[in-house]
């Protein structure tokens, strides 16, 4: 699974290092469609990377997906391509084969990036999972990612199916938590990196100001963060992919919590480092940053994710926290 | 500039059984620690205590069987070394043997030293002293002047060490000496070696330094005229800093740079259900602690392989030193102390204090932010 996993993330980091510009990114937050970009990501088979093989998907996992999202966040890519995957993948698994093209992914009370755009749309609510294709969109535009995003009009759902119990009743909104914790965890990498380029080329006092420690401080504690957001998101796909979602809950919201908070901090730094230079529109540090304060309220705020895990914990009482932490991935001993 | 990577690992499939044994020696063990015993957790000092896990073969896990260790895996042995730090056991008389003197022994020691200290060490007879830090030399480690001087049959030490952790209960430390003066001020790190001192030698003075707990920690040694036998160098004479630098990579890389307050948690966690904002902070500490064991898990696995993860041992620490810090902190403004437990506020209340030596022992925050920092190119 690995090997497949290398050769699919090494196609979207190229497919995305060529198409992916700021130019591109401009054009999609000013409601411009990329359709190269996601023509070439259709032409590759991505939307149905979830989808077994013998539906005629690649038949990845989740932890897969999280590594190709991941990646997709590294280069803010600006089509909804986790969102298509992730519903295509949901609609499979229920026994519903999932239409070509664009398929919206839709999350309690949110818009729906670039809804109008979808030939169809995917809800998951209480363990069912179903197809639409919505009559209308009302148009939107999200105010800090800028992409369009959009709410649907539904009409008589197209199919309707059941999911397996592993994928629990939530099944949408955590496959939307893991989508936006790993897009953040790949957007800091990219916010870290320009970073570092810019603290040791940008000359103050007669020398790069990564030179100051002040500014290297900053700039590790930026990628202890990011190494957080990295690591538990890996560990959310890594218990997806042994559990289901539903058995990954803790997991996912570890991530998105996690993720959420370095993606607060990481880019708090990285505008601090950059200074006015990265506060203007010219340059492309916003085009990461704006995404990343979206993703962190996108399937839900980490607040929210926190209160989930928090409430399970309290329920359960402190004579089992650590033995619950550490049982998660360990057989029962005999 | 690449970026530092933490591939997952799971624990060794031993790991279950290995815990069930643990936890219940541990509740009988435990039954009667006061509050200030977790406060310590690893800084703690109980010689019985250390005896009775060296009896289950908990020290040495790892060594080779003919120095009498286990043979088991670095992951089986981080296993027990959770266990123990989830619970705060007071094990500082095994600790530092266990962690660094005796694989430093192990890998550089003579076969003489081998036989002589890592028997003791599994017993949880032989409890180790670090001898680095200097009045004169914190961060900027290699500027100590603490000396060793050639004399027949062995080294005449002078000089003095502080912050040294429990030295006044300990039996040997391992000390960073300087054999050779620095050939100019830019090659400090040369000319320095690592000793074997036995801490009852004449001339060798122990002062404990009181904390500002009010406990006797920690000391300052004072060596005057101190004796120390040929056969007592260890590894090569000026390889000193080399040695002791991947001795920190063993010292920076375990659970105990994350895990130091977790028992704060666990010990008040059912008197906060109360709170309304109980639930938001402790899952965002749950989080924090999730994803820190994964990258501490990541770091005993390269452990494990036969690397020097200097530089991602650095970041955990620092990471893990930040979440060990904020957690009585959170605590402290969820409880309620007129409806809390006596136990639960003393043990916050010492936390709080303790938790102040977290980002500075084993490296300060600031210099593990250095090396992280020139990891990423930063110059």
């Amino acid at each position: 699974m690995s090997d497949i996993r290398d050769m699919v993330v090494e196609q979207v980091s190229r497919l995305l290092a060529d198409r992916s510009d700021p130019a591109t990114l401009r054009a999609a937050e000013a409601g411009t469609w990329p359709e190269a970009l996601w023509s070439e990501a259709e032409a590759l088979g991505l939307p149905l990377a979830l989808v077994p093989e013998e539906q005629g998907g690649v038949g990845l996992g989740w932890g897969d997906a999280a590594a190709l999202w991941q990646v997709m966040g590294r280069h803010a890519a600006p089509i909804p391509l986790g969102e298509s995957m992730a519903a295509a993948g949901l609609l499979a698994a229920a026994g519903i084969s999932p239409p070509t093209g664009f398929i919206a992914l839709a999350l309690p009370g949110e818009a729906v990036a670039w809804g109008r755009r979808a030939g169809h749309l995917a809800l998951a609510p209480g363990g069912e999972a179903t197809l639409h294709a919505p009559t209308d969109w009302q148009q939107g535009r999200g105010l800090i990612a800028r992409e369009p995003a959009d709410q649907p009009v539904l009409g008589t759902p197209l199919a309707e199916g059941r999911l397996p119990a592993a994928y629990g009743p939530d099944a949408a909104l955590l496959a939307g938590a893991l989508l936006n914790a790993a897009r953040i965890a790949g957007a800091l990498e990219a916010v870290l990196d320009m970073t570092v380029d810019y603290a040791n080329t940008r000359k103050q006092f007669g020398r790069p100001i990564g030179g100051f420690q002040a500014v290297q401080q900053l700039l590790a504690r930026c990628a202890g963060e990011v190494a957080a957001a990295g690591v538990a998101v890996a560990n959310a796909g890594r218990a997806a992919d042994r559990r289901g979602l539903a058995g990954a809950e803790f997991e996912i919201a570890a991530a998105k919590i996690v993720a959420g908070e370095a993606g607060g901090t990481g880019a708090e730094i990285v505008h601090q480092v950059h200074a006015a230079i990265g506060f203007t529109d010219e340059h492309p540090l916003h085009l990461f940053t704006r995404r990343i304060w979206a993703w962190r309220d996108g399937a839900e705020p980490e607040r929210l994710w926190a209160r989930r895990i928090g409430d399970a914990a309290l329920a359960r009482g402190g004579a089992h926290l650590w033995a619950d932490l550490t049982s998660r991935d360990e057989e029962p001993a005999a | 500039m690449p970026s530092l990577q933490f591939p997952l690992r799971d624990t060794p499939a031993e790991a279950p059984a290995l815990r069930a044994e643990l936890r219940a020696f541990l509740a009988e063990a435990g039954r009667d620690w006061p509050p200030m015993v977790p406060a310590y957790s690893w800084m703690g000092f109980d010689r019985e205590f250390s005896r009775e896990v060296g009896k289950r073969g908990w020290i040495g896990m790892t060594w080779p069987m003919a120095y009498g260790g286990g043979e088991r895996t670095a992951l089986e042995r981080y296993v027990v070394l959770e266990e123990m730090l989830a619970v705060g056991a007071p094990v500082g008389a095994h600790w530092i043997g266990d962690r660094q003197s005796g694989p430093l022994i192990l890998r550089l020691g003579t076969e003489e030293q081998r036989r002589e200290f890592l028997p003791r060490i599994i017993r949880g007879e032989m409890a180790f002293a670090i001898g680095l830090s200097e009045p004169d030399s914190g961060s900027d480690l290699a500027s100590l002047r603490t000396k060793a001087e050639k004399v027949p049959g062995g080294w005449k030490v002078n000089g003095r060490k502080v912050w040294t952790s429990s030295a006044h209960r300990c039996d040997f430390m391992i000390a960073l000496l300087r054999t050779a003066p620095a050939p100019d001020p830019k090659a400090k790190h040369q000319g320095l070696s690592q000793f074997l001192v036995d801490l009852r030698s004449s001339g060798l003075t122990i002062r404990p330094i009181l904390d500002l707990v009010g406990q006797d920690g920690f000391n300052e040694i004072t060596f005057d005229d101190v004796f120390v036998p040929d056969s007592m160098l260890v590894g090569q004479e000026g390889n000193g800093w080399e040695q002791a630098t991947a001795e920190l990579a063993f010292e920076r890389a375990g659970p105990e740079r994350y895990l130091s307050s977790l028992p704060l948690l666990t010990e008040a966690l059912d008197d906060l259900r109360a709170e309304p904002a109980a639930p938001e902070a402790v899952g965002r500490l749950l989080a924090r602690a999730a994803t820190l064991r994964q990258m501490s898990l990541s770091v005993a696995g390269m452990l494990q392989e036969g690397h020097t993860p200097a530089r991602e041992a650095a970041l955990v620490k620092d990471a893990g030193n930040d979440f060990e810090q904020a957690l009585p902190e959170t605590i402290r403004r969820l409880v309620d102390p007129a409806r809390t437990p006596p136990q639960v506020i003393e043990m916050l209340g010492l936390m709080t204090m303790v938790a102040r030596s977290y980002s500075l022992r084993g490296g300060t925050r600031e210099i593990l932010r250095g090396i992280i920092a020139r990891q990423l190119g930063l110059r």
